[in-house]
């Protein structure tokens, strides 16, 4: 037995970094989180590209169109509703009392889990580039559009991250967050110009997609996958950068509000 | 059935409310109060729980009890009284005061896709002087689970891997919330004696359970809470005048079944053996157990 030491507490940073790799792992090691987040959009991917071989016009199929999208809900996929079930599911089953409980410092928690959405949304995009290109001869961003790709990405990814936190709160549990999210995302992923072009949406389902994040992150990511011509196509003639990043930058905002507002370590009651 | 009459004044053996908080004390409570809209769930209790003793908390559902622990672990704010763990008020504990303290819930933790080895070197990574992983599953008797993943694990084992999550961070306070719930008996042996070496390492439990045996067996002292308030505070054999009440001694004379109640069951059962030429016929002499004397605190007909 040794006498009680004070020895100070691990710094922020090691306990980060251990947050990190569990985050990865609870997430790679989960049959359900893997196949439904990662392989569900490479599936869509090959299946719309083997069906939907169709010309867009000016030389462009439809499956270069449908890069964007699918990127577009995969990024929703590993962020928002990821968060939200996995969130939800450890709050209802006492892992975040757990930890509340522990030094553990609370940035700690979600350091770990942007570790998990950040590595999550990387694998699926590369993957999903990876099959495009090889299965389908997708063409792949060249020069400034790689800039474009990365901050919509970075900017889209941010917001439904957060929104995933906060949208956790309003679920009993993980199989209720799922209920919740999982039909709220398919609705926005048709309206939002993912399985069919945007243009062809009713304008005022357009209109509604336009309050969300889904709707910007598909249409900066279409600046980036079709050739400039294709922008008099969108609804505004153009591809609105700068609308885009203010959209998502604006729900960043919300977002963070939100969790703030709404997280809590323990379930009610 | 005789019935406590409402505390009005300090409960038996309980802390006076005009004593000052006990600072050498591990845990030391005075007036705590906690309401949940109309109701008081917790209605002006103090407590004072020594360092290095194992203190049982007993009480129905709804009495208050997992209120007051969860105020004591920092998970509930309190609507009046003060309350000071190891020194600190849990209200406003940090880092360094969740390092010294262990919580075992009723669930949480051990639901995870980690191995129980992956668990405990995250948790043991939290504090800033932990037990060593492997050590504790050993001490938890789960070495043989050490790759299994949490989820995968059986009630019981998953109890004791959240007791070994509790007390990787080495506490000097150990809390302990129905950690025997659906236990088999061999199960609950075995957690009981884990108890008992962890308390000769010098670490003080606050206990709660419904099970009378369990706070008979390891406890050095209980208390029982009933609608907000400690009705009584003794070490298990003294409880609820356990120690003087009469004894109940009972035999078999003439084939039938006879008993006696008796203050002085001693010489009773030296007078009962002179009536018979060996050994007195089914004889047996019982004291009322502990839930007898718990059941009629908390004023439920026996």
């Amino acid at each position: 037995m040794t006498a009680t030491t004070e020895r100070s507490l691990p710094s922020v940073g090691s306990v980060w970094r251990t947050r990190g790799g569990v985050e990865l792992k609870e997430f790679f090691r989960q049959r359900e989180s893997v196949v439904f987040t990662l392989a569900f959009p490479v599936i869509l991917l090959v299946v719309f590209g083997a069906v939907l071989d169709y010309d867009i016009g000016g030389g462009v199929t439809f499956t270069q169109y449908f890069m964007a999208g699918i990127v577009a809900a995969g990024i929703l996929g590993a962020s928002l509703q990821n968060m939200a079930i996995s969130i939800a599911t450890e709050r209802s089953d006492g892992t975040l009392k757990h930890l509340s409980g522990t030094p553990m410092p609370k940035s700690a928690y979600f350091v770990g889990k942007v570790v998990q959405v950040l590595a999550v949304t990387v694998l699926i995009v590369v993957i999903l580039l990876a099959v495009g290109r090889l299965a389908y001869g997708v063409v792949l961003p060249s020069g400034s559009d790689w800039i474009t790709f990365v901050w919509v990405t970075a900017l889209g990814s941010s917001a439904c991250t957060l929104l995933g936190i906060a949208v956790s709160s309003l679920a009993k549990n993980g199989r209720s967050a799922s209920a919740m999210v999982t039909p709220i995302a398919l609705v926005l992923q048709f309206i939002s110009g993912v399985f069919f072009q945007f243009s062809q949406v009713p304008t005022w389902m357009q209109t509604i997609a336009a309050l969300f994040p889904l709707k910007w992150m598909a249409q900066g990511l279409r600046s980036v996958f079709l050739p400039d011509a294709l922008a008099a196509a969108e609804p505004a003639g153009s591809w609105e950068l700068g609308r885009v990043a203010l959209v998502l930058g604006i729900w960043c905002i919300v977002g963070l509000a939100l969790c703030v507002k709404t997280f809590r370590w323990q379930d009610r009651g | 059935m005789t019935r406590t009459p409402a505390a009005t004044a300090t409960a038996p053996g309980a802390v006076h409310p005009a004593t000052p908080l006990d600072p050498d004390a591990a845990i030391s409570v005075r007036g705590l109060v906690k309401r949940y809209g109309d109701s008081t769930a917790v209605a002006g209790l103090d407590l004072d729980i020594r360092r290095g003793e194992i203190f049982a908390l007993l009480g129905p559902n709804g009495a208050g009890k997992t209120t007051t622990v969860e105020v004591l672990e920092g998970y509930r704010q309190r609507d009046g009284g003060d309350v000071r763990v190891l020194g600190v008020d849990p209200a406003t504990g940090g880092r360094r005061w969740k390092a010294d303290i262990g919580i075992v819930l009723q669930s949480g933790g051990g639901d995870s896709q980690l191995t129980c080895l992956e668990l405990l070197r995250a948790q043991a990574s939290y504090y800033a002087d932990p037990r060593d992983p492997a050590e504790v599953l050993e001490l938890v008797g789960l070495t043989e689970k050490a790759g299994a993943r949490g989820r995968t694990l059986s009630g019981g084992q998953r109890r004791r891997l959240d007791v070994a999550l509790g007390i990787v961070g080495r506490p000097r306070l150990l809390f302990l919330d129905e950690p025997t719930t659906g236990f088999d008996p061999e199960a609950r042996r075995q957690f009981w004696s884990l108890i008992r070496s962890l308390r000769d390492l010098g670490t003080t439990m606050l206990l709660t359970t419904h099970y009378l045996d369990e706070a008979e067996e390891l406890a050095d002292r209980v208390g029982v809470i009933a609608r907000g308030r400690l009705v009584e505070v003794a070490v298990p054999a003294e409880l609820g005048g356990r120690g003087q009440a009469p004894a109940v001694v009972s035999w078999t004379e003439d084939g039938v079944r006879r008993t006696a109640e008796t203050v002085g069951p001693t010489a009773f059962v030296r007078e009962l053996a002179t009536r018979f030429p060996g050994e007195v016929p089914d004889l047996a002499v019982a004291r009322p157990t502990l839930e007898d004397v718990y059941l009629r605190m908390i004023g439920e007909p026996a």
